[in-house]
Order: C-alpha cells, then sequence, then structure tokens
C-alpha cells in the first residue's frame, strides 16, 4: 500500500466548497419552511370532517413516505421537464424536498393535534374564541411545541438528505464535492472533508432550532417545564 | 428511441430482487452492529458508553450518501478491489448499526427499572438479567421501530446506485436513458418500491396498535 493522502488538494477548493455548504443550508432551509407549512396544512385537513380531504392526504402520506427520495427527485427533475416544465436542477430539489419533508411533517402533526386534549379545546370556545383562534392558540402553537423535537430530527434528516439532490446536479455540497473529486481526482480526501462539514452543519442546524425553540415557546422557557 | 415495453418491466423486477438483497444484508449486518451498539450504550463502562455514543452522533450526522462514497474510494485506497455490492453492504451495516443501536437502546430502556431491581434481589448477574429478564421484554417493544426502520432500509439502498450498483432506481435510470419516457419509468419504479415498503409499514403499525393496548 503506498498511497500518500493528500488533503491540501481538496483544501485550495475551499471556497467552492464553503459556497456549497452555503447553497445546501439555504436549499435545506427553504424546504423546511415550505415543507412545515406544507404538512401541517396537511395535518389539519386530515382532521377535518371531509373524508375526500382525509383520503388525499392519507394517499399523499403513504406514497411518500413508502418511496425512495431519490426517486420522487428524478420524477420531479426529469418527469416535469418531459412535460415541457423545465425546473433549474435547484427549484426541481426544493420542490422534491419540500414534498418529501411535507409528508412526514404531517404525520408527526397529526401525532401533536391528536395529543391536545379534547377539553381544552371546549374550554377555548367556552370563552367564546373564534374558531381559528382556538384553533391557533389552544391546537396548532402547543401541538408544535409538543413535537417540536420530532420536527427538529426530520429537519436535520431532511439537511442531510439534501445531498441526494446532487444527482440532478443541484449545485449544493455534494454536488461540489464531486466536481472536486473529478478535477483532483482526490476522491476520498474530498468526501471525508465534506462528511466532517456535514457533521459541522448538523451540529450548526440543531444549535439553530434549539434557540429558535428556546425564543418561540415562552411558556416553557419561564416554567422550565414541558405542556 | 425505445419505448417502454414489459421486458423493460421484467428488467427492473430483476432489479429489485437486487435492491431485497442489499436490504437483507444492511438489516442484517447492521442488526448485528447494533445489538452491539446498543449493549455499548447501557454498558456500565463509561469508555464503551462514551465510544458507542460517538459512533451513533457521527454517523447520523453525516448523509448516507458521503459515507457510501467514503467507504467506497477509502476501501479502493485500502488497496481492496470490492464489488460495488459488498461496498454497498459495508456502507449500509455501518449507517443501520447506529440507527438501529439507537433505537434499541431506547427500547432496552423502555422497560421498567424495577425488573432490573427485581432480577439483581433473585441474584442475576448482568448477563443473566439481560439474557433472561430485559431483553426478552425489550425485544416485544422494538417489533414496531424495527420494522419501520425496515423501510427506511429499502428506500435507502437507491442510493447504492451512486456507485455503480445495478439496483432498482440505477435500473430505473438506465432505461430512462434510453427510452426517454420518465414519469412511466419512475413511476414503475416508485410503484414497485412501494409494494416492498407498505407492507412492512402495514406491519409495523400493526404491531403497534397490537403493543399498545392500554391506548386503544
Amino acid at each position: 500500500m503506498h498511497y500518500t493522502f493528500d488533503f491540501m488538494s481538496v483544501f485550495v477548493n475551499w471556497p467552492r466548497l464553503l459556497y456549497g455548504a452555503w447553497l445546501t443550508v439555504q436549499l435545506s432551509a427553504l424546504s423546511i419552511v415550505l415543507g412545515f407549512v406544507v404538512g401541517t396544512l396537511c395535518a389539519v385537513a386530515f382532521k377535518s370532517k371531509s373524508w375526500l380531504l382525509q383520503a388525499l392526504v392519507k394517499a399523499y402520506v403513504e406514497i411518500i413516505r413508502n418511496t425512495p427520495l431519490l426517486v420522487q427527485v428524478f420524477l420531479v427533475y426529469f418527469g416535469l421537464a418531459s412535460i415541457g416544465l423545465r425546473l433549474t436542477a435547484e427549484t426541481a430539489a426544493v420542490i422534491a424536498l419540500t414534498v418529501n419533508v411535507g409528508a412526514y411533517t404531517a404525520e408527526i402533526m397529526r401525532a401533536g393535534i391528536n395529543s391536545i386534549h379534547p377539553g381544552q379545546i371546549e374550554a377555548a370556545e367556552c370563552l367564546g374564541m373564534s374558531k381559528f383562534h382556538v384553533y391557533w392558540h389552544v391546537v396548532l402553537l402547543p401541538a408544535v411545541e409538543r413535537v417540536y423535537p420530532s420536527l427538529t430530527s426530520q429537519f436535520i434528516l431532511l439537511m442531510l438528505a439534501s445531498s441526494i439532490t446532487s444527482q440532478i446536479s443541484a449545485e449544493e455540497l455534494t454536488a461540489t464535492a464531486n466536481l472536486v473529486q473529478s478535477e483532483t481526482f482526490r476522491s476520498f480526501e474530498v468526501y471525508v472533508v465534506i462528511a466532517v462539514a456535514y457533521l459541522a452543519l448538523s451540529f450548526l442546524f440543531r444549535a439553530a432550532f434549539w434557540l429558535i425553540g428556546k425564543s418561540a415557546f415562552v411558556r416553557k422557557r419561564k416554567l422550565g417545564t414541558n405542556l | 428511441m425505445n419505448s417502454f415495453t414489459f421486458l423493460h418491466v421484467e428488467y427492473l423486477l430483476q432489479a429489485a430482487v437486487w435492491t431485497v438483497v442489499l436490504s437483507l444484508i444492511a438489516f442484517v449486518c447492521g442488526g448485528l452492529g447494533g445489538f452491539a451498539i446498543a449493549l455499548g450504550r447501557i454498558s456500565t463502562s463509561p469508555a464503551l458508553r462514551r465510544i458507542s455514543s460517538w459512533y451513533i452522533q457521527i454517523v447520523q450526522g453525516i448523509p448516507l450518501l458521503v459515507v457510501l462514497f467514503v467507504t467506497y474510494f477509502g476501501l479502493a485506497i485500502a488497496g481492496f478491489k470490492l464489488s460495488p455490492l459488498v461496498a454497498a453492504g459495508i456502507s449500509f451495516a455501518v449507517y443501520c448499526a447506529a440507527f438501529l443501536g439507537e433505537i434499541w437502546r431506547g427500547c432496552i430502556e423502555a422497560v421498567p427499572k424495577t425488573q432490573w431491581e427485581a432480577s439483581e434481589c433473585l441474584g442475576f448477574n448482568r448477563f443473566e438479567q439481560l439474557h433472561k429478564v430485559i431483553l426478552p421484554q425489550a425485544f416485544k417493544i422494538a417489533i414496531p421501530p424495527t420494522v419501520g426502520f425496515m423501510v427506511q432500509i429499502v428506500k435507502n439502498t437507491s442510493l447504492a446506485s451512486v456507485i455503480g450498483f445495478v439496483d432498482l432506481s440505477r435500473a430505473g435510470q438506465i432505461i430512462n436513458n434510453s427510452t426517454f419516457q420518465p414519469f412511466t419509468v419512475f413511476g414503475c419504479v416508485a410503484l414497485i418500491y412501494f409494494c416492498l415498503c407498505y407492507p412492512l409499514s402495514a406491519l409495523s403499525k400493526h404491531f403497534e396498535r397490537k403493543l399498545n393496548v392500554s391506548n386503544r
């Protein structure tokens, strides 16, 4: 075995890798926000009385949760292109990731909404709160607070999974690594470096979610207890 | 330009067999590793606890795709010329061990503490405690999440296509390159994955409901 490791040829490309990491952050953040909205709407729709809405949401969640993200990405990117809708790789990536994380969020939020005691809703109705206010203050916000840890880990998994979009050459961290790799032929070194970068990103995301949780859930911060 | 025919479907189904094979390898090897990690996490030795916890933190913080690349190219540097199946099998075992280890640790810790204390009172040593009292109970708790994680394994094997392993998604890409009918081809691929995964999901839900008698 005569192999000399050469990390320098990877490190000279650090501006590109850093930019790739920044795009990964943007891609993930956008998909997380959009996916959270989609998922929450789906969870609310699932609690509605319309059986059609329920069936649609159920089908959406089951189909997405039982097929690989890679195939979903291909379907969005190549599929939409074949019917004339030409998207950039980044747009296709955001759409696929949003659709994907939306399904998981829907399932998590459904559990959160289910965990709200009916007595709470009845009490809020007795106070004369409007339907919207009841849903917003008594159901949704406490539900998010309860499932926040699960949401956080799901979102971090999504950030890691965004590496899959390198397969349609969305210019994020892994795709940049693929490029650097093909120029320097230092494949092992490149991928070790971005493995460390992803590790750092997941710690960053965890810290960010912790901060968001701290600032968003005032009651928890003041009382120091869970709901 | 070819069109999509039944021959292609047959090719996809053949590739699906390889997806299943890889999933089984991943589950069996990852399960063995995961069991070791779970035991490490609840070990009485702080060093073992720390090592297994680091292992989980690191592997869960890296995308599977990057794990695959690192293993594939790393093994090549070390002088092993391995087939994509072996390289993919190793990466998946590494990946699954981290997740299954964490899942099973949770299951072991879900067994009430009084069971540990009672078995200690009966004079069992630590091995007997685990073997005769704790693990059989933890096993029951572990079934639903483990079956649920198998769905993740099957889906994640799609990533093995990037190192040249011809599994279901790679086969889909190959066919798409010659037929240019992405909706039909990847729709078919997605359908086959769905047929593999949905029964597992349903089974997991069924076990969960069966176990959770008090909350019915």
